[in-house]
């Protein structure tokens, strides 16, 4: 080499390449660390991960992890991203100078396979093989050199989880990296079987102990699948996951919530009564407030899926569910996207993006937003505290069993949607079903660490600017115009939020909501959590004049009678108000005409639940 | 007259049975999906061996095909002959 390496201009592109589950993720994340960015690819919503890595020889590179797929013949729009990747086809993506191919050392034959057809491209290719430790539980061993000899590449032994082989795989790729960028590979189609064929056969060569492979797996399973044991397992984890949300989180939240109140005394004491002491602590803590609380329970709830996917459970949750899902005509892939829903729909949606069927796809994202997101656990949590005793019923808590309720209203009325969108919007043929089963493996820590990071970095963002922007909104329309001197009704009611509300308590009034919830519900679209800092708000403010305004909790109890809280936990199960939600469907079907339908159908489903509860709960429950 | 096939579909196996896959009917499939099963190794001559019946009714099914666990649904499965 002629030039000296530090006058390079340029920063390498690597992107990390291989099949699904194999430990992909955790390389990445074991190289990049905490300095990674998650971002979008332009135009379609696959997350796009990046990160740097430095290189022994003192260079640093770009490295972007690229989604699974099993070939460069893409069968879902994830596995689109790759392929345009390494053919340099993405708007605003620099070409690739190398490849990191990452293989599973217990399933060589199927993931060699992939690496021949990566070494067809002719670009700098390292192998990473991934997950040496457990083969080797396996009883498999590879033989690293003899593959590295028999397929001409560097291949480097890694333990992704473990930090293993990391150093190696920095020097093999600075070796394998030229100063001047390599040319745009040609996109030639590839003979699967024969490579197939080859790979098996490598795979027999470079295998000196072919072990008795995934016998941990399978005794697990023998459990896991189990025809009666399997599905009350399931039962018992999604039980557990929901109670878990509810009391694990308890203690956390109300350190959050003392630490506001701390904070409002302090601003209360420090500022003089005015417009700005009541903008920071009715609006801004009081709104924001009542959101960030949930925190914990969020962090709970992704812990679980996270690890639950980590795992490689599920899939299995995904086999059981399977037939089920074939009544109302999916199939059990879209029980994953739909599972990750619980937590967000917007990371359910994106999910989608691995179910190779558009109509089934479709559906899955018209029916995800059914599933009861963190989003809607501020709401619950706050008027089934408020009406729901404290009780227990045999071990288990009432509130819990009222939340665990909810979630099963959810997820029925998704199963009655997608049987009604199935025969009639999204008709059609049901597609294959054709799912690769891993195996079991203990979540990372890391893996875990980096995961909930990046979804408290998200919450915090939007409370922090779209839940922050829409409460200073909310309270300059519940102060003003200002009441008369003379006014004899609470002040809100003579404030544009207070008209805007009286003008849709028509619409709202006959399932039993009050001018409090219909104003509420106005800001509540930008995101269903925003629903309780409006909330907050609007009865903070109502509260000025009566004597010192107990916790957003009491004032409901005193306000709403129990027939209007359970249908607003009713209108909630389907609400449809997420502008999120809504925006990523509009990219995700690249029309709007999907978006709407999604508004639409919801908005009628909770009106007609909401209204149903409303007059039973009233007819059953006698005024006090 | 009917001619007896010297194969079985892969869904007549009995649990832990092993047997080699002698037959993929393509034709009777999507392009698309022959080439995903092909994908997670499904080939002429692998070792196959059902390991779980999903409860419900049996459908689906989790096979085993070389080091890989694959579900896949019934009416796919009939699609995939072993020797008998």
């Amino acid at each position: 080499m002629n030039a000296p390496v530090s006058g390079l201009a340029r920063t390498p592109m690597v992107a990390l390449v291989g099949n699904p589950n194999a430990g992909k993720t955790s390389l990445f994340n074991a190289l990049t660390g905490s300095r990674q960015k998650v971002g979008n690819y332009p135009g379609v919503t696959v997350e796009r991960k990046a990160g740097r890595l430095a290189l022994p020889d003192g260079r640093v590179c770009d490295l972007i992890d690229l989604p699974g797929t099993y070939s460069l013949d893409p069968r879902s729009p994830d596995e689109a991203v790759t392929r345009d990747a390494i053919f340099g086809r993405i708007a605003g993506e620099r070409p690739l100078d190398a490849i990191v191919a990452v293989i599973d050392a217990t399933n060589l034959r199927n993931h060699l396979r992939f690496v021949l057809e990566l070494k067809a491209l002719d670009l700098p290719l390292v192998v990473a093989l991934n997950m040496v430790d457990l083969a080797a539980r396996d009883g498999i061993v590879v033989d690293a050199a003899r593959l590295a000899d028999l397929l001409g590449l560097p291949v480097v032994e890694t333990v992704a989880v473990r930090k293993r082989g990391l150093d190696a795989l920095g020097a093999a790729l600075a070796a394998r990296i030229g100063n001047a960028a390599p040319a745009l590979p040609e996109d030639r189609p590839s003979d699967v079987r024969a490579l197939q064929k080859q790979a098996r056969a490598l795979a027999a060569t470079v295998e000196t102990s072919s072990g008795a492979a995934r016998r941990w797996s399978q005794r697990i399973d023998a459990v896991a699948l189990h025809p009666v044991i399997g599905p009350l397992l399931l039962a018992t984890i999604l039980f557990f996951m929901f109670q878990a949300v509810f009391s694990w989180a308890e203690t956390p939240k109300s350190w959050l919530e003392a630490g506001i109140a701390v904070l409002q005394a302090a601003l209360t004491a420090a500022l003089p009564e005015g417009v700005l002491l009541s903008l920071l602590n009715d609006g801004v803590l009081a709104g924001v407030g009542a959101v960030v609380v949930f925190l914990p329970q969020i962090l709970i709830l992704f812990a679980f899926i996270i690890a639950l996917e980590q795992s490689g459970y599920m899939t299995r949750a995904a086999f059981l569910m399977d037939r089920l899902m074939a009544r109302v005509g999916l199939n059990g892939r879209a029980f994953i996207p739909l599972l990750s829903s619980f937590a967000c729909a917007i990371p359910g949606i994106m999910a989608t993006r691995t179910i190779d069927s558009p109509r089934d796809r479709l559906t899955t994202i018209l029916i995800a937003p059914l599933m009861t997101c963190s989003a809607r656990l501020p709401v619950y949590a706050v008027v089934i505290g408020a009406f729901i005793p404290t009780r227990n019923v045999g071990p288990f808590g009432l509130q819990g069993l009222v939340l665990f309720a909810l979630y099963i209203a959810g997820i029925v009325g998704a199963l009655v949607a997608a049987f009604a969108l199935r025969r009639t919007v999204t008709k059609g043929a049901a597609p294959p079903f054709l799912m690769e089963m891993p195996k079991y493996q203990w979540p990372a820590p890391r893996d875990l660490g980096l995961g909930l990071y990046g979804r408290a970095t998200a919450f915090l963002t939007r409370a922090g600017t779209i839940i922050l922007a829409s409460t200073i909104v909310l309270w300059g329309l519940a102060s003003w115009p200002q009441p008369p001197e003379n006014a004899v009704k609470p002040g809100i009611e003579y404030s544009l939020a207070g008209r805007i509300g009286a003008a849709l308590e028509p619409i709202f009034a006959p399932i039993g909501f009050n001018k409090e919830i219909a104003i509420a519900l106005v800001p509540g679209m930008a995101a269903r959590e925003v629903a309780v800092s409006a909330l907050g708000t609007v009865y903070a403010l109502q509260g000025v004049d009566e004597e010192n305004a107990g916790s957003l909790i009491d004032q409901l109890r005193s306000a709403w009678p129990l027939p209007t809280a359970l249908a607003f936990l009713a209108w909630f199960v389907f609400a449809p108000q997420c502008i999120s939600t809504l925006a990523i469907t509009r990219r995700e079907t690249a029309s709007w005409r999907w978006p709407i339908f999604m508004f639409t159908y919801l908005f009628a489903a909770a009106y007609i639940a909401a209204g149903l509860t409303f007059h039973i709960a009233s007819a059953l429950i006698p005024a006090s | 007259m009917t001619v007896s096939a010297p194969h079985r579909p892969i869904d007549a196996l009995a649990i832990g049975e092993v047997a080699l896959i002698a037959a993929i009917d393509r034709a009777g499939l999507a392009p698309d999906t022959a080439q995903r099963l092909c994908e997670l190794g499904f080939d002429e001559g692998v070792d196959v061996e059902i390991l779980h019946r999903a409860p419900f009714g049996g459908d689906p099914i989790a096979v085993r095909v070389g080091n890989m666990v694959v579900a896949l649904r019934r009416d796919m499965a009939r699609l995939i002959e072993v020797e008998a």
